[in-house]
Order: structure tokens, then C-alpha cells, then sequence
């Protein structure tokens, strides 16, 4: 195994539209991170680099203190899974994942005993006679693992594996993937544009928009200090709430108020998560109409429309007591809510 | 009759009338070949012989060394459709996934030589092959056909269809790029293959004029320019001749079906989500 090192990685493709802007971002020892961020963001274009299959325009890759910038894939002791699983029609499982130890002139029983371990890894060992096209989606799947698995790289690329699988298929899988990351103790940089993966099963998040890695920490971090307005919104379902106002130096003025050790600045987008915004009749409430309550079964999902016309959602525990129509007030949970700069979106502290 | 039945009543006369239109010559091919020297010759033609005649298949095939026919044809269609799918292979790949100086233009002057009839090129071919001294050996007879643009256009096109994923997997798994034109876009390609190896082997079974030209010993005539010299300038023996081209396409039958489950294995394939 062996730690990644992305150095002022840029991709500029022809027409000059830049895909991947200046990012640095260290995977260490047998880490599990995940880029996450709306396609388009370049987060595929930065697995392809690592692979070998794009070249950088600038900046330098580096696995395991070598650098590989311009070696070709096959130099990189990389393995990748792809989004659909590009398993060889034509072979059968067992060739399959036999296939980089076959070109790389293995030995025969050596293939065998690494292509059945492999397979009783991924409890795979009934399918090894069957071609690509005889197996369900969640079977590719393991099929395409074990034949990254079965050459014991030292990194290990993801580009979206689990986006083709059905939701009950996919939920199992991401609690395999990270069981098999724990037993290999390898090292994964997993794409995906779905933040539930990327929270679920990385030990550490990098939010990607434009091109740029905005911010990278580990999932609970991300998600409770957001360094942007841009991760805020990207990180969370349902989304953050966000109003804008202004802030005083103790509040925040706006639809809502609250209390803010922000810097006073005039032009201000606040923004709360679902769960930090109370319903009920305190003396701060704001005044708000329900539009639609969504019940969740542990939790409902309240969405309220406030005096300002803003429309913004509340997540309360267990059955909501209001019904659509109702005027309630809504308030921000003491000591809760992000100030950032309308402007750039940056964080006012 | 409602109107859903009379148009599919139209459409299947329809059909049945480009059947019979496509078929028509070959049908008669057949029952000139079993009728007597002669009886062609009746005013009107007559549609079936009287008796059919088996025996022109056996004199046909012996009143010239057919035999020695069929094996020139064969070598020349084996090396045309050899040579022919190696190239489309390779180039094809070539223009599809490779990046070289000049790629665009090379491929626009491949397309270009469609373009030129094939009876243009009958004479410059003739005195290059000349020039090399091959003229009436095998190399100059199956020298000129090796190399086909069409098919290196359409194994392109089918490379450009195929998903590039599995041969960057294969490029991660550790596979040169021979590995991977070999392993994994050869096997993806069976179905195009199969078209261009058999579209290959009709043509040069069915090839006269180069083989007339290039062959002046008899040893290395074709089946096609047996089948003609049935037909001289002062005689003409029309059973025999027809007789001589039902043989001459049993080994086109032949080809043609079991290429043609090669194309039906290659509906089968999906690794591909």
C-alpha cells in the first residue's frame, strides 16, 4: 500500500476549458477518501490522471513517493473499478479477474490461487464459469473488484462503482466496500457526485466544484463547519437553508435572526441545516405558513414558507405535529447557523 | 378486409415480387444447368428442361481442370480475406484510438480511393505489378487486394462505437497496447470482422478481370474465368456454363452461413451495464 499525492494538478483540454484547477490533496497510507461534487466538477478527470489514462497539463502525481506523472497505467501498480464495471464480454469470470495476472505472465496455479481467493473474498466462487452478460448488476460489481483486488496494487481507484446499482443492492455494497478497505488496509480515492457514499464510507471528504477541491476534511467536520457557502449547499440532504441579511457583530438580521459571533458585514447568506431550525411559539419565532410535510417515519421533513416569501425546510423528530396550511413560527436552535460573505461565499468568523 | 390487413397484404406482395425478382436469375441459372446442349436454343426459351440432365454437372467439371480452379480460387480468396481483416484490424484500431500527425488527412485520402473505380486502377496495377516481376505468379495474382479502405472504414466506425472503458481497464491491468488491441478490442470486434472477412471473400471469389490479366498460364486461372471460357468467341455451351457457376457458388453458401453465426454471436455480447 502506499500514500497518494496530488501536486497543483491542472488539466486544461483543448479549447481551453479547464477540467481540473490547481488541486493538491493528499491520500495518506491506506486512507479512504472520497472527491465529491456535481459532474462536470472534474473529480473523474482527476481519477483518470492518477490512473494514467489522462495526462496533466501541469502539476505532478505521486504514489507512494514515486513520482508518476508520465509513466503509462500499466507502470502506476493502480487498479480501478469503473462506473460500468468494463468487465471483458467475451471472458468468462474467472478470466476476468485473472486478466491482469495473465497479461503480466503469472504463473498458471499461481492465477488460479490468487483468482480463488480473490473470488472467496467477494463470495463470488459459483459465478467463475459465467460470462459478464449471465451476472446481475451487484455481481459485475464484485466481479470488477475482484479483479482489482486480485493484483494487490497499491491504490485502489473508484470512478462512481456503486451509481448503476439498484438502492438496496447499492446500501449493502457501500457497507462491503468499506469492510473490504478495513481487511485489505488499502489505500482508495473514491469518486462520486452522491454525498451519502462519500459521508458513509470515506474517512475523509474533498468537495470539488469547478474544477477546484473547496474544502477537504473528514465527513462530520464537513458537514458541521462548512469553509464555504458552496460545500454548505453541497453537503447535507435535504439541502441547507439559506436566507440572506446581515450581521451586527451579535445577530444575524434577516428573515430570521440569531444570535452570531460573525463579523458585522451587510451583505450575509446564513445558512442552517433542517435539524437547527425549531418549530414552536418562543419569543423569537418568525412567523411561517407550512407548505408540505413529508413524514420520514423516524423524523418528518417540514417545509415552511416565511414572511419574506423565503422557503426554507425544518427536520423534526418522530410525527410533526403542524399540517400543511398551519401558521407556525420557526426560529434557529440556539448557537446554531453558518455566516458567509454574499459575495464570495466564504465564511465570516 | 380491414385496412391493417390489406396494407400488410400489399406489403407482403411487395416482397414476394423483389423474391422473385432477386431469385428469378438464379432459378434459371439452375434449370439451364440441368438442360440438354440444345434444348437452350428452343424458340421461346423454354422455362424447365424436359429432362434434367445431372450428368453437365460431372462434364462441366471435367472438361477443364476445375480442381486446380477452385484451389487458385481458394488461396486467392484466403489470402484476399486474410489480408484484408488483419489490416482492417490494425488500422481501423489505428485511426480510431490512436493520436498521430496526420491521422484526419491519411483518413480522408483512405476514403478518397473509394472513390476511384476499380477498372481505372486495372492498368497501373498491372504495371506495378509488373515492374516487380509477379506478373503470372500468386503474389502478383492476390497481391492487389490485400488492403481494403471500406474496411478499414467500417472497423474504425465500429471502434469508435465500442465503450473505451474496457480498454483502459485492460491498460490498468497491466496490458501493453498490443495486449489490449489483441485481448480486448480484437474479441469485441468478431462481429465487424466477420463482415469484412466475409464481404472479402465474395469479392475475390467472384473475381475475373485481375485474374485474367495478371494469370497467363493456365495453371493459375481462377473458378470465375473457367466458368467463362465455357463461352468463346465461336462457341458457347450455356448448360455447361451454368452448370460450372452452381458449383462455383456452393463454397459462397458455405461462407456465408457460417459467418453468419459468427454475426449472431456477436448480438449476444454485454459486459457493459
Amino acid at each position: 500500500m502506499a500514500a497518494l499525492e496530488l501536486r497543483h494538478l491542472i488539466k486544461r483540454f483543448a479549447g481551453g476549458v479547464v477540467g481540473v484547477d490547481d488541486v493538491t490533496l493528499t491520500v495518506g497510507d491506506g486512507a479512504f477518501t472520497a472527491l465529491v461534487g456535481p459532474s462536470g466538477c472534474g473529480k473523474t478527470t482527476i481519477l483518470r490522471m492518477v490512473a494514467g489514462l489522462e495526462e496533466p497539463t501541469s502539476g505532478a502525481v505521486v504514489i507512494g513517493g514515486r513520482e508518476v506523472t508520465h509513466l503509462p497505467p500499466a507502470a502506476r501498480d493502480v487498479a480501478m473499478v469503473f462506473q460500468n464495471y468494463a468487465l471483458y464480454p467475451h471472458l468468462t469470470v474467472r478470466e476476468n479477474i485473472g486478466f491482469p495476472l495473465k497479461v503480466r505472465k503469472t504463473q498458471g496455479a499461481e492465477v488460479a490461487r490468487r483468482v480463488a481467493h480473490a473470488a472467496e473474498l467477494l463470495e463470488i466462487g459459483a459465478l467463475l464459469d459465467r460470462k459478464p452478460a449471465q451476472l446481475s448488476g451487484g455481481q459485475r460489481q464484485r466481479v470488477a473488484l475482484a479483479r482489482a483486488i486480485v493484483r494487490e496494487p497499491a491504490l485502489f481507484l473508484f470512478d462512481e462503482p456503486l451509481s448503476n446499482l439498484d438502492a438496496q443492492v447499492r446500501a449493502q455494497t457501500r457497507a462491503e466496500l468499506v469492510a473490504l478497505h478495513r481487511r485489505l488496509g488499502a489505500t482508495m480515492l473514491f469518486v462520486t457526485h452522491d454525498q451519502v457514499e462519500a459521508m458513509t464510507m470515506a474517512q475523509s471528504v474533498a468537495v470539488m466544484a469547478q474544477g477546484r477541491v473547496l474544502q477537504e476534511a473528514p465527513p462530520m467536520a464537513l458537514y458541521r463547519e462548512p469553509q464555504t457557502l458552496a460545500v454548505a449547499r453541497l453537503i447535507g440532504s435535504p439541502s441547507i437553508n439559506t436566507l440572506v441579511g446581515r450581521t451586527t457583530g451579535e445577530r444575524f438580521e434577516g428573515a430570521l435572526t440569531c444570535t452570531t459571533t460573525a463579523a458585522p458585514h451587510g451583505d450575509v447568506v446564513l445558512a442552517v441545516r433542517p435539524e437547527h431550525l425549531v418549530l414552536g411559539t418562543a419569543i423569537d419565532a418568525a412567523p411561517a405558513t407550512v407548505l408540505l410535510v413529508e413524514p420520514l417515519g423516524p423524523e418528518s421533513l417540514v417545509r415552511l414558507r416565511l414572511r419574506s416569501g423565503d422557503v426554507v425546510v425544518a427536520r423534526v423528530a418522530g410525527e410533526a405535529t403542524c399540517r400543511m396550511g398551519d401558521d407556525v413560527g420557526v426560529r434557529v436552535a440556539a448557537g446554531e447557523g453558518h455566516c458567509f460573505r454574499a459575495g464570495d461565499g466564504t465564511r465570516l468568523t | 378486409m380491414s385496412d391493417r390487413l390489406l396494407r400488410r397484404a400489399l406489403g407482403y406482395g411487395a416482397a414476394l415480387t423483389l423474391a422473385l425478382v432477386m431469385v428469378a436469375p438464379f432459378l434459371w441459372m439452375l434449370s439451364t444447368a440441368l438442360m440438354d446442349e440444345f434444348e437452350v436454343y428452343q424458340a421461346p426459351p423454354p422455362l424447365l428442361p424436359t429432362v434434367p440432365r445431372f450428368a453437365n454437372f460431372t462434364e462441366a467439371l471435367t472438361a477443364l481442370p476445375f480442381a486446380l480452379y477452385f484451389r487458385n480460387s481458394l488461396i486467392l480468396a484466403a489470402a484476399t480475406v486474410t489480408g484484408q481483416v488483419v489490416t482492417a484490424a490494425m488500422a481501423g484500431y489505428a485511426f480510431a484510438r490512436h493520436r498521430f500527425a496526420g491521422r484526419t488527412p491519411l483518413f480522408a485520402v483512405y476514403l478518397g480511393t473509394l472513390m476511384i473505380p476499380g477498372i481505372a486502377l486495372l492498368v497501373p496495377r498491372f504495371l506495378l505489378v509488373d515492374a516487380m516481376g509477379l506478373v503470372d505468379t500468386v503474389a502478383g495474382l492476390v497481391s492487389v487486394e490485400l488492403v481494403a479502405a471500406w474496411g478499414i472504414f467500417l472497423m474504425r466506425q465500429y471502434f469508435l462505437s465500442l465503450p473505451r472503458d474496457m480498454e483502459d481497464a485492460a491498460r490498468l491491468d497491466g496490458a501493453g497496447e498490443w495486449q489490449v488491441f489483441w485481448h480486448v478490442a480484437v474479441p469485441l470486434a468478431r462481429p465487424a470482422l466477420a463482415t469484412v472477412a466475409l464481404f472479402a471473400f465474395i469479392d475475390a471469389w467472384k473475381a475475373l478481370l485481375w485474374p485474367l490479366v495478371i494469370a497467363r498460364s493456365p495453371d493459375l486461372r481462377v473458378v470465375e474465368a473457367g466458368v467463362a471460357s465455357f463461352h468463346g468467341m465461336y462457341f458457347a455451351n450455356w448448360p455447361w456454363q451454368m452448370a460450372a457457376a452452381v458449383a462455383a457458388l456452393v463454397p459462397v453458401l458455405v461462407v456465408f452461413l457460417v459467418a453468419q453465426k459468427a454475426f449472431l454471436r456477436g448480438l449476444a455480447f454485454g459486459g457493459i451495464k
